[in-house]
């Protein structure tokens, strides 16, 4: 299926903020493990890449703020839902778990990592959902 | 919702492609439809029904009365 012209832009955004992430990362690491700044510098440094991982939020609400086909619209809000609750619970759990002291810490940037895998969960879901729903709907209308 | 947005379209001749582009959504969004997978927003079953020049109850079987009109 070809992208929709939000989805082409959105691919677009996504690919320009991973080179930007992927630099300012390098970049971090670089200055921060050889204390090369210090001071609020290194706070300024160390958030830089952090923001650039919510840049890739905020692509997303651009996204469904652009996308003017609802279908294509409802497929993506229930994709981000199914990673939503796909984090949350599993930030729960191990938090739970963790205050039990029955697993070790997990460091906080972690859950979008487990957000962006339940993101890709949420797209095969999708497609299950999708299929199942044709063929109810071809059984119903007798196809 | 069954609807006879396939049998309108043939009626025209058109593809899936062109249907959807004189709505102005994806090919997804009429495949979608058409299998009664996605029941779309009042506003877009409005186009889908003045595109065809006909009523939405022309269109779109309601889920109530399981039959559509006409």
């Amino acid at each position: 299926m070809p992208f929709s012209p939000a989805q082409r832009r959105y691919n677009r955004r996504v690919l320009i903020l991973s080179l930007v992430y992927t630099a300012l990362l390098f970049a971090a690491v670089y200055l921060l493990s050889r204390h090369l700044v210090a001071g609020p510098l290194a706070y300024v440094v160390g958030i830089l890449p952090a923001l650039a991982v919510c840049g890739f939020f905020w692509m997303m609400a651009v996204y469904l703020v652009e996308e003017s086909d609802e279908y294509l619209r409802m497929l993506q809000v229930r994709q981000l839902l199914f990673a939503t609750g796909i984090a949350l619970s599993a930030a729960t759990i191990w938090g739970f778990l963790e205050g039990f002291e029955l697993l070790p810490h997990l460091v906080g940037y972690v859950w979008p990592i487990v957000w962006i895998a339940g993101l890709a969960i949420g797209g095969v879901l999708n497609r299950l959902i999708e299929r199942g729903r044709m063929l109810i709907g071809r059984r119903q209308a007798g196809l | 919702m069954n609807n006879r947005l396939k049998e309108l379209r043939g009626t025209r001749g058109w593809s899936q492609q062109t249907l959807a582009e004189n709505l102005d959504i994806s090919r997804q969004s009429v495949i979608a439809i058409e299998t009664g997978r996605y029941d779309p927003s009042l506003p877009l079953a409005f186009r889908i029904a003045e595109l065809f020049a006909c009523r939405i109850e022309d269109v779109f079987v309601s889920p109530s009365a399981g039959q559509v009109a006409g």
